[in-house]
């Protein structure tokens, strides 16, 4: 057995019997060519299943982001599937793949990536107004989000007059607007310093125990730990896999940090 | 102070280099403007200053006379004996050396196959006369039977020597054609003839004939009857247009056959008249350089912003590295200064070479056009505007990028956009391509207000240029069917290369801003791709920031185009208001050519990976 198909056995989650919400068979991600061929993903197999939280964690330019991007529907692979809800993403067309990611993906970003134009609640509201919802249900909706990142009192806040944390809430506020299937986040904590990252981390916490899935992509081993489960990654390929007891508990001494 | 000098000309001159095509660009949007600068320059100072040259040329080589007398006539448009020896009496005058005359002049109805309508018969004698013999350019000088028709008259009316026209349904063969500086050329000899005399044409589109004093008495009827014209030649020429002024011809027209006597005209007096030819040329061009120079400046305005948001990392390194606020600016604006000179540089060639094709004299009189002078004035006024328009253009972006802190400019972190609360609300209940499209409007204003002015400036332009092109092809000046306006027909050529001129530039300008747009707006739609919306729909959002601003500049054009009429027209000229259905096209027009135009930017903005525009943002 070779160790690519040892490591497919070992990373496909296949002794879990629900089937997978997210499921990568595999995928390839390169750039370039001849001697200048970047392979950033490299034969990857992935299942997650619904309502699980998985770590992916590695060195910088590792290929996680793009794994990221791959499973979300942002970058299409070079070879390999992607599935998502039963739905194949790498032979959808761009807007098929719009659509996919309007109602059924939500990003978080390191750098937030928050309308700097626009208001957190308008922010927020901004998916829902994408999928056609009404300006007043997408309103309600946002108002709802904020209230559960505790951001009420910032509603009319321009991202400018934000904290790193607060922009990163407005951000996962925004993710869960269209009531996602998963949410994949990366490096959500990167740009935070370690009260915004406590801040941060429990509100995924919460996502968890709500039966969110989620895929977070860190560099942070503490923040991985409150997954269910780890992967490690080194030259685009899964090189790990950890198995853990998963986040909901007491968060802050579990990852070291105190409130 | 040289050091500084030389660094800032070496940094400037290694920024065109590197992007030369946006060099190459700014420069062809100056040079638009200031070509059509110089050619409204050019052609002003020929209408003024009047070099004649032409005119001159035909007088000499036709014996031309330095005042041309025609009699005075009663109510009834006959002329009185006493009348008749007032002229006869001119050429006695003191101060008058030679004349020839008094010819009799016929109004007759002309018959061609293709061309109805009036034409001034002159009966000639068939020998050569002392002043005022007509030089044949082809054919034979009159002959019984025959006519001899004036040479830009019969290049209107598509008539040739040897054919057979009819005068009053009399038939007569055209034995020749001339030149004469007795009269000015068609179109203009009804304003003489036709607008001073006793028969008043309807319209300055009546042509000039010879034929023999037989022959044009012959032509004569009760309503029409002749009327009669004397040649001099002056001991002083220069005095002539004192001795027609002293004649009281204003009082002639309101009171024909008062003892004021004859209508003179002077031979300058009808070069003068020479110069109508290119009297409209000069205005539509030189609205039409101001209108390029708005336009103009607002391609470099924004070609300069796109360039500045480009150009902060390179801010930022020189003030890194000791360079002052002022040195930045002074780099900055050095290269957009030095691309206008070259605009202007190249306008003012392109000016001065097209030129003699406007002012070309017709084919009324000899000789070629001939090539306006380039004065100092001129090429002064030329370089002050292009070096105004990048100043106007450059010197904000330029002043901002070096005030800017440097921290941000290494960063090379964007300026941060606008934000409408208004808009934002309101978009929030339109479909999502115009929910993006407000939104994209909302974040650079200044950029949106550049789109609508560049509109409503090309529209306005249009607008007026419909009104003077409808005035142009009236019945005012194209009253007699099958004949071509000489006038009108140079005056629509420059109409259409002002307005292609206009539209073009407009076209570029919507191109520019589009890019700068998609340029500008690459991170908010690549979020806006990552939250769900489709690359149609970010297309059709860009599209739409540039259609929403040119439906408005092209509804404010409308009323623009009048106004810029009635502020261009010279005179109390009528002006003939456009049918509807042609500005409702207008409108359209503008719109869908935004549409198209901006279709391409915009799919290339609403095109580029998501992914990688968003990891650009860390990197």
């Amino acid at each position: 057995m070779s160790d690519t198909e040892r490591h497919r056995t070992q990373y496909t989650g296949a002794e879990r019997e629900i089937s997978p919400l997210v499921r990568g068979r595999g995928l390839r991600k390169e750039y370039g060519s001849a001697e200048g061929l970047v392979r950033a993903v490299d034969d990857v197999d992935l299942d997650i299943a619904p309502g699980e939280t998985l770590a992916i964690m590695g060195p910088s330019g590792c290929g996680k982001s793009t794994l990221l991007h791959l499973l979300g529907g942002l970058d299409r692979p070079s070879t390999g599937q992607v599935w998502l809800g039963g739905q194949r993403l790498d032979t959808m067309s761009e807007r098929e793949l719009a659509r996919l990611r309007r109602s059924s993906v939500g990003f978080v970003f390191q750098a937030f990536h928050l309308m700097d134009e626009l208001t957190a609640v308008e922010n927020i509201e901004l998916p829902a107004l994408l999928a056609g919802c009404s300006p007043r249900a997408a309103r309600r909706r946002a108002r709802d989000l904020l209230e559960q990142v505790e951001m009420s009192d910032r509603a009319t806040h321009l991202p400018s007059a934000l904290s790193g944390g607060q922009r990163q809430r407005v951000a996962i506020a925004r993710a869960l607007a269209n009531e996602p299937a998963v949410v994949l986040a990366d490096e959500p904590t990167g740009n935070l310093d370690s009260g915004a990252t406590l801040e941060v981390l429990r509100l995924f916490d919460r996502l968890h125990a709500a039966g969110q899935t989620l895929v977070i992509v860190t560099h942070d081993e503490r923040i991985a730990a409150t997954a269910d489960r780890l992967v490690s990654m080194r030259d685009g390929a899964f090189v790990d896999e950890t198995r853990l007891a998963g986040g909901t508990g007491n968060l802050s001494s579990l990852i070291g940090i105190e409130a | 102070m040289g050091g500084r000098l030389r660094l800032v000309a070496r940094l400037a001159g290694r920024d065109v280099h590197r992007r030369w095509s946006e060099a190459l660009l700014l420069v062809l949007a100056i040079a638009a403007g200031s070509a059509t600068l110089t050619l409204g320059m050019l052609l002003h100072n020929v209408t003024t200053q009047s070099s004649g040259q032409s005119y001159s040329q035909t007088q000499a080589a036709t014996r031309g006379p330095d005042l041309v007398a025609q009699s005075a006539t009663l109510d009834n448009g006959t002329t009185s004996p006493a009348d008749l020896a007032a002229l006869v009496a001119l050429s006695h005058a003191k101060g008058v050396v030679a004349s020839s005359g008094p010819y009799p002049m016929a109004t007759a109805d002309l018959r061609t196959p293709t061309v109805t309508g009036g034409a001034t018969v002159e009966g000639r004698s068939e020998s050569p006369a002392a002043v005022d013999q007509p030089l044949v350019t082809a054919g034979t000088w009159v002959r019984p039977g025959g006519v001899v028709v004036e040479r830009a008259f019969a290049q209107a009316a598509g008539v040739e020597v040897g054919q057979v026209i009819r005068l009053n349904g009399r038939a007569f063969t055209v034995d020749g054609i001339a030149v004469t500086a007795a009269f000015s050329p068609y179109p203009q000899i009804g304003c003489f003839a036709g607008c001073f005399g006793p028969q008043s044409f309807a319209n300055d589109a009546v042509g000039l004939l010879w034929t023999t004093e037989a022959g044009a008495r012959s032509l004569a009827t009760a309503s029409a009857p002749l009327t009669y014209f004397s040649n001099l030649k002056l001991a002083d020429p220069t005095q002539a247009t004192a001795v027609a002024n002293a004649q009281d011809n204003n009082n002639y027209t309101k009171n024909p056959g008062s003892p004021n006597g004859p209508y003179l005209l002077s031979a300058q007096q009808i070069a003068h008249e020479d110069n109508n030819l290119i009297v409209n040329e000069q205005i539509v061009v030189l609205v039409g350089s101001t209108l390029l120079t708005i336009l103009s400046i607002a391609s470099v305005a924004v070609l300069v912003g796109g360039r500045m948001a480009d150009q902060m990392r390179r801010v930022g390194l020189l003030k890194a590295i000791g360079g002052t606020p002022g040195l930045v600016a002074s780099v900055l604006m050095a290269e957009y200064l030095f691309l206008a000179l070259v605009g202007a540089a190249v306008g003012l060639l392109g000016g001065w070479l097209f030129a003699p094709l406007l002012s070309s004299p017709g084919s009324g009189l000899l000789g070629s056009a001939p090539r306006p002078p380039l004065t100092v004035s001129s090429v002064l006024i030329v370089a002050g505007v292009a070096l105004g328009v990048a100043l106007v253009a450059a010197l904000v972006p330029a002043l901002r990028a070096a005030q800017t802190s440097t921290v941000r400019a290494l960063a090379d972190s964007a300026r941060p956009p606008h934000r409408s609360a208004l808009l934002v609300r309101l978009s929030a209940r339109l479909p999502v391509p115009l929910l993006i499209g407000l939104r994209v409007m909302a974040r650079r204003l200044r950029r949106t207000t550049l789109s609508v002015l560049s509109i409503f400036v090309t529209v306005s332009g249009v607008v007026a240029v419909l009104i003077v092109h409808g005035r142009l092809n009236s019945a005012e000046f194209n009253g007699v069917s099958g004949l071509v306006n000489p006038r009108t027909t140079r005056a629509n050529e420059v109409l259409l290369a002002v307005t292609v001129g206009l539209v073009v530039l407009a076209a570029v300008n919507a191109v520019f801003i589009t890019r700068a747009i998609a340029q500008d707006a690459r991170h908010a739609s690549a979020v806006t791709r990552a939250l769900g919306a489709t690359p149609q729909q970010v297309t059709a959002g860009l599209s739409l920031a540039q259609m929403l601003p040119a439906l408005i500049g092209s509804l404010l054009g409308i009323p623009g185009g009048f106004l810029l009429y009635n502020a261009a027209k010279h005179g109390g000229q009528s002006e003939t208001m456009p049918p509807v259905p042609e500005l409702l096209a207008v409108i359209v027009g503008a719109v869908l050519l935004v549409a198209v135009l901006t279709a391409i930017p915009a799919r290339w903005g609403a095109r580029r990976p998501v992914a990688s525009i968003l990891q650009a943002e860390l990197a």
